[in-house]
């Protein structure tokens, strides 16, 4: 069951498109169950596209096309790192490696206690920025020195 | 119908360096809050919106002034701005639609993200005016996902513009109605192009449309759609306020107005700068601080990766315009310009490229689905001490038969950096697949 704020949110992005166009609010209304259950599930999935009056195949698809659409549970806090070209000339392997070491994880892999995530990232579109990193899809780091990825995984103990 | 929802976000910026900048699609940046309604006001905003809509001026003579600007598509293309306006149907029976393409996600760049974080009324303001010209009652600004605050701050400078009455029903009194949505990518390359990023809007997967036809006639919900760059939109208002000849004569012949670079990689400044187009590459590198570490250039990728890679004795002498770049034999792009420094391996540089368009191919047409893991797969097996000297060829062959060959340009934009990387580096290939390690490094 979709929670009353999750309905009122996907209800507001509905109002950006016409009446008969409720697929339209399929990217938001994912994205909006995510943010809420921290990951999609194939029954959460379901859920949006009965509430959009769209066929779940569809929902399915748009779900497995994007990259910040997470099919799998990925902690309290995904952690997203760019190794893209410009991040890359700045360093953003030694980010990796010191997160690594740091989690105690690889790409794709969760911390025992369930906290953390690290994820490779594509291009995020900040590269006057970096080195840089996400977490939860929200949260945007940039200029990333050792000490900046230590007090911000502090923050999130 | 009505929207609400307020950002409680306060933007505030560091007071940029703008010297030597020629400040237009960003000229709030000499402000001290930059991104408010106030300040942008202060500048003269929204008066040639009200001037156009209370004088009822002909859509004819705005895409006139547009064509007079010199403006080309900044989001890569380069194609004339007033043209494009030209080919909507200028009567159709039902909603035109007009969408902004803010889906930056080619390595490098960053430009329209400061666009929406530092000027958003202007970005606003320019798509008003063009829904006015082209008739259209709503529009949206696509936002790629991974700058989610940037998006929320957007929607809270939409909300802003709709309390004032810039955006909603019968604008300053008039019949004209235009309302204006920001809506999110979610991680997708692909949807930079603009068909992709149509059936994005609509709901689904991200794979590009053949055209024709094209979004004029067939575009958002099947309906003509114009679909502009962020940064084109918000030259706009500056052309409609000064005149289409003043903005071209910031320029150079064929390349009108400014243009903003965003420069990443090894310089001592990296960041947005918009400066007069024409500016002498070596003026723009001096305005970023010059190559970091007091380092020499190796190379620059001019527009982003899409664009063919310029080695640093032939980049010294280009003018950062259309035609200059093009006699470099490469592209402005969307000026997303990365440095590269002589510690730089060209090798594993374009082995990360690779896999990042293999990762973003939609995987509809076979040869870039199939040609960029190929690619890939080929450059892995080099920078892991597998490679074979008549791989050099086969990369070449690949890429040329991926160009081309594709419904979108994303073949040929996965093909580019191969060719042009083998081409100005061939001894750096050579030597790694001899000695299993890279000639720059010797890791």
């Amino acid at each position: 069951m979709l929670s009353p704020e999750a309905i009122a949110n996907i209800d507001y992005e509905l109002t950006k498109y016409p009446a008969n166009q409720r697929q339209a609010a399929v990217m938001s209304a994912l994205r909006i169950v995510q943010m809420e259950r921290g990951w999609l599930s194939k029954e959460s999935i379901t859920e949006v596209a009965q509430y959009l009056g769209m066929p779940e195949i569809a929902a399915m698809e748009v779900a497995t096309f994007y990259n910040m659409y997470d099919l799998h549970p990925v902690g309290q806090y995904k952690v997203t790192v760019c190794t893209n070209i410009s991040c890359m000339l700045r360093g953003s392997d030694e980010i990796v490696n010191y997160l690594q070491s740091k989690l105690g994880v690889g790409f794709n892999e969760i911390t025992p206690d369930g906290k953390f995530c690290l994820k490779e990232g594509e291009c995020m579109g900040c590269c006057g920025g970096a080195p840089l990193m996400h977490v939860n899809n929200t949260e945007m780091h940039e200029f990333l020195t050792i000490e900046k990825v230590d007090a911000i995984i502090e923050g999130l103990k | 119908m009505a929207a609400t929802k307020k950002s409680t976000m306060q933007k505030t910026v560091v007071k940029t360096d703008i010297a030597g900048q020629t400040l237009v699609t960003l000229r709030t940046l000499t402000e001290e809050n930059p991104a408010s309604l106030e300040t942008y006001l202060k500048l003269g905003g929204y008066a040639s919106l009200k001037r156009i809509v209370t004088e009822k001026v002909k859509a004819t003579d705005i895409i006139t002034e547009v064509k007079n600007s010199g403006l080309r598509g900044r989001g890569g293309a380069g194609f004339p701005t007033g043209l494009k306006w030209s080919f909507m149907p200028r009567y159709f029976d039902g909603t035109k639609y007009l969408v902004c393409n803010t889906d930056e996600g080619e390595p490098g760049t960053f430009k329209d993200r400061d666009i929406i974080r530092y000027n958003p009324h202007q970005l606003i303001e320019g798509m008003v005016i063009a829904a006015y010209t082209l008739g259209a009652r709503v529009g949206y600004n696509y936002i790629h996902g991974e700058i989610w605050q940037d998006y929320e701050f957007f929607e809270g400078a939409l909300q802003e513009a709709r309390d004032a009455g810039y955006l909603g029903e019968n604008l300053f009194g008039s019949n004209f109605s235009f309302d204006l949505y920001a809506v999110h990518g979610y991680g997708a390359y692909i949807c930079g192009e603009e068909t992709a990023l149509i059936e994005s809007i609509e709901g689904k997967k991200g794979q590009p449309r053949f055209k024709p036809p094209f979004p004029a006639s067939y575009g958002v919900f099947g309906k003509p759609t114009n679909v502009n760059n962020t940064e084109s939109y918000t030259s706009i208002p500056w052309i409609m306020q000064h005149g289409g000849k003043a903005f071209a004569d910031l320029g150079v012949p064929n390349s009108g107005g400014t243009k903003i670079f965003a420069v990443s990689g090894h310089v001592e400044k990296p960041g947005n700068y918009e400066v007069k187009m024409g500016m002498p590459f070596r003026e723009l590198l001096a305005l970023t601080g010059g190559v970091w570490k007091g380092r020499q250039l190796k190379a620059v990728i001019p527009g982003g990766p899409s664009t063919a890679v310029v080695p640093a004795a032939a980049m010294m002498d280009v003018t950062m315009d259309y035609d200059g770049l093009s006699k470099a034999r490469s592209s402005i792009g969307a000026g997303s310009m990365i440095v590269m420094d002589e510690t730089t391996c060209m090798v594993k540089t374009l082995h990360r490229l690779s896999y990042f368009f293999y990762e973003e191919s939609c995987g509809q047409c076979t040869p870039c689905r199939e040609g960029t893991g190929w690619v890939y797969r080929v450059l892995d097996r080099i920078v892991n001490g597998q490679g074979k000297m008549e791989d050099l060829d086969l990369l070449t062959d690949i890429s040329n038969n991926i160009s081309g060959r594709t419904i979108c340009a994303l073949g040929e934009a996965a093909a580019t950096p191969v060719l042009s990387f083998i081409k100005h580096f061939r001894p750096e290939f050579e030597y790694y697949i001899q000695h299993g390690k890279s000639m720059v490094d010797g890791k």
